[in-house]
């Protein structure tokens, strides 16, 4: 019997030794793919007429461009520039969600009204949205972080919503009430800590989207100038190139963000299995 | 009395959408408001140099740009009420004319990406969760993750290379070929321009529905009835066919239809790829080139879709509601 136990005990450690593993090599392959970026200096990616149009070779794994640029380098830095756009979308869309989320807890009317926000945003078409910021604050990072930003926040506000709705009806929050704690003092020492681990996988799951809806802006030509390395905009300039049969141009930066986008999906599913919010 | 019912439920759900897409048209208007552009220059365009200061006043005052904001917005919604949603700065054009028109070509492209989307979708669905577990479980599986974390216009732009420029079979680009009037256009001619786009969409929507429908299958297959049926002697997909096609089609369906938003986004990217003359298209020329109106005009159209798509979804869920209720089968 106790052998049994034992056994189901070990493998539950096991199990999550597994997934910490896992956990620590995805974070390892995204370190290495994004500070790479910080090493990538300007003259890595200068033209060189003299090297235009190269296929993949061992010196330039990705090829050069039209211009002779090396796009393996152009590629890191787009990669670079992906995940920083992430970074601070997810930040500002986890903090909206938080509040908003908060802010529904107070009492019917605020509710409603978040409820009504979710749904104005879920009514537009993400991308319809984020054209429309994107134009209105004339392009630049800033259009596109700030768009994807104020975008991306309804699903994790109605998780979030949902999981303070149950939180709120429990035993010991009606006994903290009932002993007169403020509600600031309820946030801090009941919700948040339970909050905590949905709001962490939340803010991990968001660069998946946030990524590939900066790619996909970049690629429209909202935002960024053509000089800049977005994987979007490499992109869209080899699709001019396309009938030279310069394949590469497109295949391997595609790849990338692809990878990018996975390794980002992966750790969030990884971390919801050990830190297992539901 | 369940079609009275159902009146009821269409008339609170439009008005709800009338409150949301008041909010939408505000909430744009005001951000638009906030914009840089100068819709003079953006009017006049290069002409900018040629008209004197004199005629740049009278075209402010005509378009009331010294008004206030306030007034502007209470302008512009009279006129969206008389449904006139003003002229397109880019195709001098009815705002109204230029979406019919390319709504049309939209209007096509997604209708067959989301039927093909949904075939498809609800196939790979049924075939994952009766397999649940083993190897073609996983590869479809696999094959949805894969397909959620590409980037959609990049399959797009892999299509080309592959169909267009090395097989050749497809034109790389416009929904129509160059120089030809619109009657000598044969069935074939479109045919080969649209293929392409809606297959990139069809692809785009497949990973959502079969998910769905996986985890559907898989939860109807463990019921109590299928288990009956099972012992019966049944099984296969002889006994999906009779028992468990109807509890998953109809929440499929509805979800499909829920995914109108997707939708639209994935034509905007898809006929930038093939330069398709479409809505997406429009949306991307009127942000790249300050067309107010013309922008203004597609959001509130792209809500206006997104509305009538959960509209379908949730009346389809409200039938089925019903009738689960009245006890009678789907």
């Amino acid at each position: 019997m106790k052998n049994q136990y034992l056994s189901i005990d070990f493998d539950s450690t096991n199990y999550k030794r597994r997934i910490l593993w896992k956990i620590i090599g995805l974070v390892c392959l995204f370190l290495l793919v994004a500070l790479s970026g910080f090493w990538i200096g300007e003259e890595q990616i200068e033209a060189n007429m003299g090297e235009k149009h190269l296929s993949p070779s061992l010196d330039h794994p990705f090829g050069t461009d039209w211009l002779g640029r090396d796009m393996f380098f152009r590629t890191l830095l787009g990669l670079h520039l992906s995940w920083k756009v992430g970074l601070f979308a997810a930040v500002i869309s986890t903090v909206i969600a938080l509040t908003l989320s908060l802010l529904s807890s107070i009492n019917k009317f605020f509710d409603s009204l978040v409820t009504m926000l979710i749904d104005l945003f879920l009514s537009i078409p993400h991308l319809v949205a984020l054209i429309l910021i994107a134009f209105v604050l004339g392009g630049g990072v800033k259009g596109i972080v700030i768009g994807i930003a104020f975008t991306h926040w309804p699903s994790l506000t109605r998780v979030l919503r949902a999981e303070i709705l149950q939180i709120k009806s429990s035993e010991y929050v009606h006994i903290s009430k009932k002993l007169g704690k403020s509600r600031m003092w309820i946030i801090r020492h009941h919700y948040l800590p339970q909050l905590a681990p949905q709001l962490f996988v939340g803010f991990i799951l968001l660069f998946p989207h946030a990524i590939l809806h900066e790619s996909a802006i970049t690629f429209l030509g909202f935002g960024l100038s053509p000089e800049q390395p977005a994987i979007g905009i490499i992109l869209s300039e080899a699709m001019k190139y396309l009938t030279m049969g310069m394949w590469w141009l497109v295949v391997f930066p595609g790849l990338s963000l692809f990878g990018m986008v996975v390794i980002f999906d992966a750790l969030g599913n990884n971390l919801r299995k050990l830190l297992n919010p539901n | 009395m369940q079609l009275l019912n159902i009146g009821k439920f269409i008339l609170l759900r439009t008005l709800k959408f009338a409150i949301l897409l008041f909010a939408v048209v505000l909430f744009s208007f005001i951000l638009v408001s906030f914009s840089p552009v100068d819709p003079i220059q953006s009017y006049l365009g290069a002409e900018m140099m040629v008209v004197s200061e004199e005629q740049k006043e009278r075209l402010a005052e005509y378009f009331g740009v010294d008004e206030s904001k306030t007034q502007q917005f209470l302008n512009w919604l009279n006129m969206f009420l008389h449904g006139d949603l003003g002229t397109s700065l880019l195709y001098r054009q009815e705002v109204i004319a230029v979406i019919q028109e390319r709504f049309l070509a939209s209007f096509v492209l997604m209708a067959i990406s989301w039927i093909i989307s949904g075939i498809f979708g609800y196939a790979l669905g049924v075939i994952a969760g009766m397999n649940k577990g083993t190897m073609i479980d996983k590869a479809i599986k696999s094959f949805c993750f894969i397909l959620a974390s590409t980037p959609a216009f990049w399959i797009g732009i892999l299509l080309l290379i592959v169909f267009s420029l090395w097989l050749g079979w497809f034109p790389i680009g416009l929904s129509l070929p160059i120089g030809m009037l619109a009657e000598e256009v044969t069935v074939w001619d479109w045919l080969k321009h649209i293929i392409l786009p809606a297959l990139t969409l069809s692809i785009i929507g497949v990973s959502n529905i079969t998910l769905h429908t996986r985890q559907k299958v898989m939860d109807v297959l463990e019921s109590e009835f299928i288990r009956f049926a099972r012992s019966k002697g049944e099984e296969g997909f002889r006994l999906f066919a009779r028992h468990g096609l109807r509890n998953t089609l109809f929440p499929a369906i509805s979800v499909h239809f829920a995914s109108f938003g997707e939708l639209f986004g994935g034509a905007i990217l898809a006929e930038q790829v093939f330069s398709y003359p479409g809505l997406g298209q429009a949306i991307v020329q009127a942000g790249m080139n300050s067309d107010v109106p013309l922008l203004l005009g597609i959001v509130v159209f792209s809500t206006l879709f997104v509305f009538i798509g959960n509209l379908l979804a949730d009346l389809l869920y409200y039938l089925i509601d019903v009738r689960m209720k009245n006890g009678e089968t789907i």
